[in-house]
């Protein structure tokens, strides 16, 4: 950002002038092969498709702010939801943490750049044309697909031109994610700087290589499930036509299977994050390194066992149930492990509360209440009174965004100085951190209660007794929509711009790693040679 | 475990009171002129559904076991850490400590939970057990999904034979489209066939669907199971009490989704038997004559409330919407051969038509008569029901 936009900018302790060449104009994103680059442009569109998403998300709440069909008719309300989902998943949530991968895990690990420097930009460019194509199915005849996020046949199968487009766009984004992790993984495991053994390697690589392997277990999973719902629509197979002898669960399993490792793969670089943030702001290192790293391997093993805990009212066999329900809540050990390792790295620390340390505290406290309702719906014969009602969407909106967003803030804001060199105004920050979190749970706690009362999702109207919960849910959304409109304009643009008070080079006195021994702005070029690394490796020396 | 959890009920009752007098507060004018549905959802009800069986009574059990449960060890874990945000801060002149692992906690706090888990697992096995076993039934009852409305069928026991359809209020449709509905306690969950079934009976439920995955979902019972075209799934209950009880369907259907609800009225055995063979009486009496040969006008009017079925997607004026074809001056409608139109109404054309073939010979022929001799379409052509007879595979 304006470590890259002043081509004049000189900070101390660089490699020189030739650290900050870099080409101008359009070619210097459109060519981009620099990490940093491609990272800034990673996280501008995941935050372009954040407010897109946003949008139609209010608009579902503006229709259901009382009863009566008064916005948008039923199909419409339909494409909403549908596409709600999908840019909010594929668009905005995967490619932001791409993005920080591609920032900060070169930064971490003290090599020059990622391993595969114009796939990456390949794989970021193939974005651009399936988010229009996405976005843009609006504008074809019958609409956007509305068959849900989770394309479940054989409704897809009565869907529009669209439903093709949303396929293609879906397999675009899955190549290129498919690509992020390679590159991220060769990256991790070929260009660490000399003494950074795996064992030393910052939390924030682990759970990005962990997280990599899971997506290219799962995304061509994915694929395979769409094209064969592509295959079904326009050439003649019957996968998951029943007339032809197909079975629509199948493709519930086959989604699943990849849905449910996906669930992780948002929300392990979001652990990562954390795990950087609060001990760096306890002043404290983080408590039980080790059993850190063995628990984020756990859930990604657990998370291939446990999908079809989506599927309990479809009608499994008693066994499918339990087994399911057993794997489910197994999977609580290794989060609790997590969560009270953060804790103990508070514990006894000498704790401030900047901005990042607000959003990483927040995210341990809401997301956790999110695991608690997680853990209440692996229970099969609770989730059979809770499953498809407003109960699992509080308890996803909990997790992805008290959890994985609430964790990008904190990085945001913990490494924005480094990328930037400015500081955020620490004021905006607080103000962001408390309307966010205030009006998240206006929006969503109440979802709980119309969810236990039994109110289906992806209801366009309904039954006037749940009038009240969904007037205080959509005054809520739209609070926490206004709070995102404010972090951008307010604390991303004046420090893309440069304006703002000189960021040091450590800005937080507890932070530790590599990304600290480099100048703030980062330099274009780092690490050109490997860093000669203490023994803990996050520090140079000589 | 489970035994002090209902005793601290009162106290969640409290929190929800709570809850409702603050959003009462905010809360509509429209919505305050609402009451409690018995049922059905109560005004900002903030708890599970009175449960009126064994299961849902388990369910809720389960549920105040696992929310106080978790309530603890969210308190317990979050004590903790609030206690370190206030005493171990900078400002209050708080020094890092040195310490980062110890094997013994890590492993304390993995076999902990461990069991808390196998705790909670134990008695929900049990529910899940009793909830998938659906022998020995009572009464059996298909459930058929349609897009949108839910077809039921007797099958087995009291009351074999019957069948209907249980359509939303029309009235309620339309008051959605306004944008205004008035502001009544069934709104959106009113039907003109309800499910009738006896009390005290074990009723299994068999779904299936017609053309994609509906759910069959009544929260006082404890049941919500997919209803999936080409496959039957089964569940079941024993209701404890007589009265009606509400429910909708819980599976993104298309664009109606949100209007197909589902309404079971349980009756005592005696009022049950009276209902049965009531209905067997009406419907034998409604049964069309297959050989009856229609007169245009009569034909005109039948066709003319079939066609209801057909206006939500091809509009009431046939003139469709995009990719939705119009009927309206088109050829096959006014072909005098209606061999084409017949079987496109039976078998449908996949993905966007559906198959209409659980509509009767009579009202097959009536609705193709109509759309022959409505808006521009003046052919004067009749269907009769044994065209339509000859037609069906």
């Amino acid at each position: 950002m304006s470590a890259v936009l002043d081509p004049h900018g000189h900070v101390a302790g660089d490699h020189g002038d030739h650290a900050h060449d870099h080409p101008h104009g359009l070619r210097r994103w459109l060519f981009a092969t620099n990490h940093k680059d491609i990272g800034t442009l990673y996280l501008l569109f995941s935050f372009t498709m954040l407010m897109i998403g946003g949008m139609l998300a209010l608009l579902i709440r503006a229709e259901l702010f009382q009863p009566g069909l008064q916005i948008v008719n039923p199909q419409l309300f339909n494409q909403l939801t549908t596409m709600h989902g999908l840019i909010m998943v594929f668009g905005a949530i995967m490619p932001a943490f791409v993005g920080f991968a591609n920032w900060m895990i070169p930064l971490q690990i003290g090599a020059g750049d990622m391993a595969f420097a114009r796939m990456n930009n390949f794989s970021f460019w193939l974005m651009i044309p399936a988010a229009i194509m996405l976005v843009g199915s609006f504008f074809m005849p019958g609409g956007a697909p509305a068959a849900g996020w989770t394309l479940y046949a054989p409704l897809t199968l009565q869907m529009g031109p669209s439903m093709d487009a949303g396929i293609f766009a879906m397999h675009i984004l899955g190549a290129s994610s498919i690509m992020g992790s390679i590159n991220i993984i060769v990256t991790i495991l070929n260009m660490r700087a000399p003494g950074m053994t795996l064992m030393k390697m910052p939390m924030f690589c682990w759970t990005w290589l962990i997280t990599a392997y899971l997506l290219i277990a799962v995304m061509p999973v994915l694929a395979g499930a769409i094209t064969m719902t592509l295959t079904d629509r326009h050439f003649g197979t019957s996968f998951f036509n029943p007339a032809g002898g197909g079975d629509p669960i199948m493709y519930q399993h086959i989604f699943w299977f990849f849905g449910h490792p996906d669930v992780y793969i948002m929300i392990l670089p979001a652990f990562g994050i954390v795990s950087h943030v609060v001990p760096a702001f306890a002043r404290k290192r983080l408590f039980g390194y080790t059993s850190m790293v063995y628990a984020t391997a756990s859930i990604a093993i657990l998370s291939f066992i446990v999908w079809a805990h989506h599927m309990y009212a479809t009608g499994m066999p008693v066994t499918g149930q339990l087994f399911f329900m057993y794997a489910t809540m197994l999977i609580s050990v290794p989060t609790g492990v997590k969560v009270f390792n953060w804790i103990a790295t508070m514990w006894k620390g000498s704790i401030t509360f900047e901005t990042p340390m607000l959003f990483a505290v927040g995210f341990i406290f809401v997301f956790t209440m999110g695991g608690f309702t997680g853990l209440i719906l692996s229970m099969a014969p609770i989730d059979i009174q809770l499953q498809d009602t407003y109960y699992v969407v509080a308890h996803f909106h909990y997790v992805l965004v008290a959890g994985s967003l609430y964790a990008m803030f904190a990085g945001v804001y913990f490494w924005l100085p480094k990328w930037t060199g400015v500081m955020y105004s620490e004021a905006y920050g607080k103000f962001h951190f408390w309307g966010s979190l205030i009006t998240f749970n206006v929006t969503f706690f109440p979802m709980h209660f119309l969810g236990l009362a039994g109110m289906p999702r992806r209801y366009a109207d309904y039954p006037m007794q749940f009038t009240d919960f969904n007037m205080i849910a959509s005054i809520g959304a739209f609070g926490f929509g206004l709070m995102q409109v404010f972090f951008f304009l307010f604390v991303v643009l004046p420090c893309m711009r440069g304006k703002g008070e000189p960021a040091p080079q450590r800005p937080w006195d507890g932070a530790e790693g590599l990304e600290w021994e480099v100048a703030s702005p980062a330099p274009f070029h780092t690490f050109e040679t490997p860093p000669k690394l203490n023994l803990a490796a996050n520090k140079i020396v000589g | 475990m489970m035994k002090t959890m209902n005793s601290l009920r009162p106290v969640w009752h409290k929190a929800g009171q709570l809850c409702l007098a603050v959003s009462v507060s905010l809360g509509s004018g429209a919505a305050m002129a609402v009451g409690n549905l018995k049922g059905g959802p109560a005004v900002n009800q903030v708890d599970l559904h009175h449960p009126v069986t064994q299961i849902a009574m388990d369910q809720r059990t389960l549920h105040y076991g696992m929310l106080y449960t978790c309530l603890a060890i969210f308190i317990a874990v979050f004590g903790v850490m609030f206690y370190s945000i206030f005493k171990h801060r900078r400002s209050k002149g708080a020094k890092p400590a040195n310490f980062h692992e110890s094997t013994t906690v890590e492993i304390l706090w993995t076999i902990v939970p461990f069991f808390i888990v196998i705790a909670m697992a134990l008695p929900a096995t049990k529910v899940v057990v009793a909830m998938k076993d659906t022998s020995a039934a009572d009464l059996t009852i298909k459930a058929t999904g349609y897009q949108w409305k839910w077809g039921y069928d007797y099958l087995k026991g009291e009351g074999e034979g019957i069948g209907f359809i249980s359509t939303l209020d029309a009235g309620q449709r339309e008051a959605s489209d306004s944008g205004k509905p008035p502001p009544v306690d069934d709104y959106l969950l009113k039907v003109d066939n309800p499910l009738v079934v006896p009390v005290d009976k074990k009723i299994r439920i068999i779904t299936t669907a017609n053309d994609v995955i509906h759910a069959f979902m009544v929260p006082a019972f404890g049941i919500k199971q997919d209803a999936l075209p080409g496959f039957v799934r089964d569940t079941w209950f024993r209701a404890t009490e007589t009265g009606d009880f509400y429910g909708q369907c819980a599976e993104l259907c298309g664009k109606e989704h949100a209007y197909m609800p589902i309404h079971v009225k349980v009756l005592s055995a005696a009022d049950y038997t009276a209902w049965a063979e009531a209905k067997k009486k009406e419907l034998a009496a409604k049964a069309d004559d297959p050989n009856k040969v229609w007169a245009l006008p009569d034909l005109m009017a039948r066709g003319q409330k079939v066609y209801s079925n057909c206006a939500t997607c091809h509009g009431a004026n046939g003139k469709g919407a995009g990719p939705v074809k119009p009927l309206d001056g088109s050829p096959v409608v006014l072909d005098a051969d209606h061999a084409r139109q017949v079987a496109t109404v039976l078998n449908g054309i996949p993905p966007g038509m559906p198959s209409w073939k659980q509509l009767s010979d009579t009202d097959i022929a009536a609705v193709v008569t109509y759309t022959k001799n409505s808006w521009s379409n003046r052919t004067g052509q009749l269907v009769q029901p044994k065209d339509v007879a000859a037609l069906r595979k």
